[in-house]
């Protein structure tokens, strides 16, 4: 048949090696993982710890959304602090010109918050994603400090540079950060399934076509202006989310602290020292890097010692793992099982192949003698290969 | 009977006119072979009957309907496919799910299901199966050898069954029998009926393969016919060697 004459197209077939770890241990290290965040609370229940866990999950949020848009499509937007700002401000204002009192009922305008973002972000959207990748960089930041000099001089609705202060829930002691807590680990839970069905999709496909090559995925029917713009949005609502969290947690809402520059190359920066583009890269990103920075600011802050231990953090992790965490950790994992599997490929050859007339050496298993010159005859440069 | 129509098609790049009212016929069901020097307009033509560029004036249509200027996502569901001159897979993508992404469905909601369903699986796979690629399905697409991925590029244009396949210098860079591998491929798609544009200036290549072969030279079209009409054509050679009628310069 026609197919098995293109094995002379290229080289022969590997066997192959799955890319991602077996489903088992994907689906039971994020059991895992939720066990130990849901328990996280109850074994440290030391409000200095939690509110480290408070603003871990606020970024983790933060960095699952971005990554749905910045990291499936890969145009990267370090402007998302547009959104945390309107987020914040959406709560704020609501609660304020409503006259909620502080407490659970605040969480209720979180999907308002999530919402409000999405909205703002279809026309910003429409306007910045005609452009290409390196461009649009540029204009995220320009709208990030667009909505930041609104909310300074719009002061009738932002108080300007007075910033506004939440209602403040009653709750004391321990039990102070709890309710943020797991209402934050509730919505990063919903912002991963989210980017889990993103990434199952037709639609998620799409995207990383769109990553890929986006003009090659357009000569293919995928319609790329809409799609961008949904994952655009889409990440907009759940930064908006994590916004909409952090301003009754911190109990005020300022131009500067809302749409804040530092906030934008945080979410980047996690989600590249995690992994670009995959789903548990954010996640762990959040999880090793929020608590870190927390640490060292509150053991070295007095100094600013700890912007230096993680820079220096910052930089091994960039120059041992390039792609970041979960890649690089896979990658290498997988580098053992491909060696692996060439071994065995070779073992396996001389007994079918090549070397059917030499005999003897086909059954004998290596480290015997006599094989060292039979395979390395058939196939020098990979028999070298291996033994190196 | 024509597929492919383009009626006085003209397009410039600042002073250079790459269409100067271009009007040709691709006739449907055929090898249809689009040669001529560089700079001729070959790939601008492309370009502009799949959407990629925007016409100045002039017309497409593909069986007598007008698909001027449409996008190039439209000109797909069209039935229109194109591969291009320097090959263009999605490297990070395993090869299987390269060849998803040109199976795209209507609506908000299937696109919101998997991205292989089993009915698009056994397309994708039958796909494969048709160039050779079948075994190499889960692999990352950017880790295939050159030709590899030019055949993995013609595997997802055809995956959507287009009724119309403009290729752009199939057998660039290509050895002789992959080179033969992607001709019987070529010839064995045609006989299912899928007409076939090919820009190619592999001279042997185009003149065993096509049926009907068109010339373009500076922008518009020059002579088309059959291969060996075409071959002795002196108005060919002399748009490829320069010994024309002077122009001036």
């Amino acid at each position: 048949m026609t197919t098995t004459e293109i094995a002379s197209v290229g080289a022969a077939a590997p066997e192959h090696v799955p890319y991602r770890p077996p489903r088992a241990v994907r689906y039971g290290a994020t059991a895992g993982l939720l066990v130990l965040l849901i328990a996280f609370p109850l074994a440290f229940p030391n409000p200095t710890v939690t509110s480290i866990g408070v603003f871990t999950m606020i970024y983790l949020i933060a960095a699952i959304g971005w990554n749905i848009f910045s990291g499936f499509s890969g145009y990267i937007s370090i402007g998302h602090a547009a959104y945390y700002g309107i987020g914040q401000y959406t709560v704020a204002l609501i609660a304020i010109h409503a006259h909620l009192a502080g407490g659970w009922g605040l969480f209720g305008l979180l999907p308002a918050a999530g919402l409000v973002c999405a909205l703002a972000s279809i026309p910003i959207g429409f306007l910045l994603l005609r452009v290409r990748k390196h461009t649009f960089i540029v204009l995220t930041i320009a709208v990030m400090f667009i909505f930041q000099l609104l909310a300074f001089n719009l002061t009738s609705l932002t108080n300007g540079s007075g910033g506004l202060t939440m209602p403040f829930p009653t709750w004391t002691g321990n039990f102070f950060n709890m309710p943020f807590y797991y209402v934050g680990l509730l919505c990063a839970v919903v912002a991963g399934a989210a980017a889990w069905w993103v990434r199952r999709s037709k639609y998620g496909l799409g995207l990383f076509a769109i990553r890929d090559d986006e003009e090659r995925a357009r000569g293919l029917g995928i319609k790329v202006t809409r799609t961008k713009l949904i994952a655009y949005a889409a990440s907009a609502f759940f930064v908006g989310v994590a916004g909409g969290l952090y301003a009754p947690f911190v109990g005020s809402v300022y131009p500067q602290f809302g749409f804040d520059p530092t906030f934008d190359l945080a979410v980047a920066v996690l989600v590249f020292v995690g992994g670009i583009g995959t789903l548990s890269g954010p996640v762990l990103g959040a999880l090793v890097l929020i608590p870190l920075q927390q640490y060292f600011y509150l053991q070295f802050g007095n100094a600013n010692l700890y912007l230096i231990a993680y820079g220096v953090l910052f930089i091994l992790i960039l120059r041992l793992l390039p792609g970041g965490i979960v890649p690089g950790v896979t990658n290498a994992w997988r580098g053992r099982l491909v060696a692996r599997a060439r071994a065995r490929q070779e073992k396996a050859e001389p007994e079918g192949t090549g070397l059917g007339g030499t005999g003897p050496e086909g059954t004998g298993p290596e480290g015997t003698g006599p094989e060292g010159t039979g395979p390395e005859d058939a196939r020098p440069g990979a028999g070298q290969k291996d033994r190196a | 009977m024509s597929v492919i129509e383009v009626t006085d098609l003209k397009k410039s790049y600042g002073g250079i006119r790459a269409l100067a009212g271009c009007s040709m016929s691709f006739e449907d069901q055929a090898i249809n072979g689009l040669i001529g020097p560089n700079g001729s307009g070959k790939t601008t033509l492309f370009n502009v009957i799949t959407g990629y560029e925007t016409a100045d004036s002039g017309q497409v249509s593909l069986r007598g309907q007008d698909i001027t200027n449409a996008k190039p996502d439209k000109v797909f569901e069209h039935g229109i496919g194109r591969t291009f001159q320097i090959t263009r897979i999605f490297p990070q993508l395993t090869v299987l799910e390269n060849v998803h992404v040109a199976a795209q469905r209507p609506g908000f909601v299937a696109q919101a299901r998997g991205w292989d369903s089993t009915a698009e699986r056994e397309r994708a796979m039958e796909v494969l199966e048709f160039v050779g690629l079948a075994r190499l399905a889960p692999e990352i697409a950017g880790d295939l050898s050159y030709g590899q991925q030019k055949l993995l590029e013609f595997a997802f244009i055809t995956m959507a069954r287009p009724s119309v396949i403009l290729l752009d210098e199939p057998a660039g860079g290509v050895n002789p029998s992959l080179l033969r591998h992607i001709s019987e491929r070529i010839r064995a798609l045609n006989s299912e009926g899928v007409t076939f544009i090919i820009v190619e200036h592999d001279m042997e290549f185009v003149m065993r393969l096509c049926d009907h072969v068109l010339v373009m030279h500076q922008g518009s079209a020059l002579t088309s016919g059959p291969p060996e009409q075409v071959r002795a054509d002196p108005a060919v050679l002399e748009a490829y060697l320069g010994a024309g009628p002077k122009k001036g310069s």
